[in-house]
């Protein structure tokens, strides 16, 4: 059956009907703090459940525990505390107890109890969560740039996120339905924020050899200059999907999320993330969440043996390449020859490729993904 | 922290000592942590739906699914 949610109950936190509109009435009296962009998809990812268990951003018992022991205060597993950040002069008159409202641009999303005002060390922040302190690193360069004091409690979303591609993304409650119609029971998911090439596609039949379905799982978020274009993604997934994959077997769907580039602790958290989905399998690859090279090739593998009790099975797909020799697309457990006949699929290479307007060769990509890539004038994010 | 409460059961030796080898190989620290998780992991199963969607509220899921070409 479909994974149970994190913590055991999917949480919902969309307010609707007239109790949304009697606070959205009181929402206009209370003390109002914006919020960036980032911090509004996090919020939009606690009222969705995508985070269950938790409720709101987090207080500092919480936040304390996730840093030190990658668990909540109640041993569930977590490995990223979910903050929201304040100036002082933000919150001046108002105290722990309190109701505000967070606004982006302007509009109201949603009101929060504030249980908890408290201070946090950056530096203790991203040596926990990201392993380093290199202001060069995507994430620790947003981490630095947050504001002074954290505000911990749970939130009630008011209005839901206006997305171009929100016909793109679907919510843990509707993939579950989703997989319910549909029959599965064992479902992996496939996290990406790139374009599928052969080894991604290799990867994903190898796990799908297993289970009753597979779900696509694109980011839409967040994304560092040089990432592909979500529209790009999709559209390159659809190709695929089209020409190289059985009928009723894959759900392509997006996930909006933030991505925070910290390797094996965002490899555990995406998993969880996909067990809140309904999903029983997640795909950790080469590399799971990492950026440069901050994270060893496979160190997203062995952070999985803290958590025995994480509740959705991790699947360690090695790299895989291109062997001249086997004929085909493998990886290095079931090859055995030699360097000279393999060929590895270069994400950089690949890029350029596309930059230049070259079809690269088919042992690295479908004709047919890779036509509709190059037909989008700019796919790269600026 | 939630508060613990012991319990003492009665099992066959047999399957105490081939508890004890799962529990080591799957990693966990203790017979405790292992016993409460395969408890929760059991109760979880037989347990409550994960949201509670009424009828109304899941027809809307599934006019969304529809709508979106993911079902017919």
């Amino acid at each position: 059956m479909v994974s149970k949610p994190h913590g055991g109950k999917l949480v919902n936190r969309v307010v609707t009907g007239k109790r949304r509109e009697h606070l959205l009435e009181e929402s206009r009296e209370l003390p109002r703090i914006e919020i960036n962009y980032e911090r509004l998809i996090d919020l939009m990812d606690i009222a969705y459940g995508v985070f269950s268990p938790l409720e709101g951003f987090v207080t500092q018992e919480d936040y304390l525990h996730i840093l030190y022991d990658m668990r909540l205060s109640n041993d569930l597993p977590w490995t990223i505390p979910v903050i929201l950040d304040v100036d002082p002069e933000e919150i001046q008159g108002v105290k722990e107890g309190d109701d505000i409202a967070l606004a982006y641009d302007g509009k109201i999303y949603a009101i929060m109890r504030i249980e908890e005002i408290y201070g946090w060390d950056k530096k203790e922040y991203v040596e926990h969560v990201y392993k380093t302190t290199d202001p060069n690193h995507p994430g620790v360069v947003k981490i630095y740039k947050m504001k002074e004091l954290l505000i911990g409690g749970p939130i009630d979303l008011l209005n839901e996120l206006k997305h171009p591609l929100e016909h793109r993304i679907l919510w843990p409650i509707e993939t579950r339905v989703l997989f319910r119609e549909k029959g599965w029971k064992n479902i992996v998911a496939f996290q990406t924020r790139n374009v599928p090439h052969r080894g991604h596609e290799y990867v994903q039949k190898a796990a799908l050899t297993f289970t009753d379905g597979l779900l696509i799982h694109p980011l839409i978020g967040w994304k560092k200059p040089g990432d592909y274009k979500d529209e790009v993604i999709f559209a390159a997934y659809e190709a695929l999907i089209k020409h190289y994959y059985p009928k009723d077997v894959v759900v392509l769907a997006g996930l909006l999320m933030n991505m925070r580039y910290a390797g094996p602790r965002e490899a555990v958290h995406h998993a969880i993330v996909r067990k809140n989905f309904g999903c029983t399998h997640f795909i950790i690859g080469r590399d799971h969440a990492g950026v440069g090279n901050y994270y060893g090739p496979y160190d997203a593998w062995y952070i999985f043996q803290e958590f025995p009790d994480l509740g959705i099975t991790p699947l360690f797909i090695r790299e895989a390449f291109y062997c001249r020799k086997c004929g085909g697309m493998v990886n290095e457990k079931i090859c055995p020859h030699s360097d000279e006949y393999r060929v590895k699929i270069s994400g950089t290479k690949l890029r350029q490729m596309i930059k230049n307007g070259e079809i690269p060769p088919e042992y690295m990509m479908r004709p047919e993904v890779a036509k509709v890539v190059i037909n989008f004038k700019n796919p790269f994010v600026e | 922290m939630e508060e613990n409460i012991e319990i003492k059961i009665k099992i066959k030796k047999s399957l105490y000592e081939q508890i004890l080898k799962e529990a080591e190989r799957s990693g966990f620290n203790s017979l405790d942590e292992f016993f409460e998780f395969i408890l929760e992991q059991l109760v979880e199963s037989e347990g409550a739906e994960e949201a509670s969607l009424s009828e109304e509220e899941e027809e809307k899921v599934r006019e969304r699914l529809r709508a979106l070409g993911y079902i017919d």
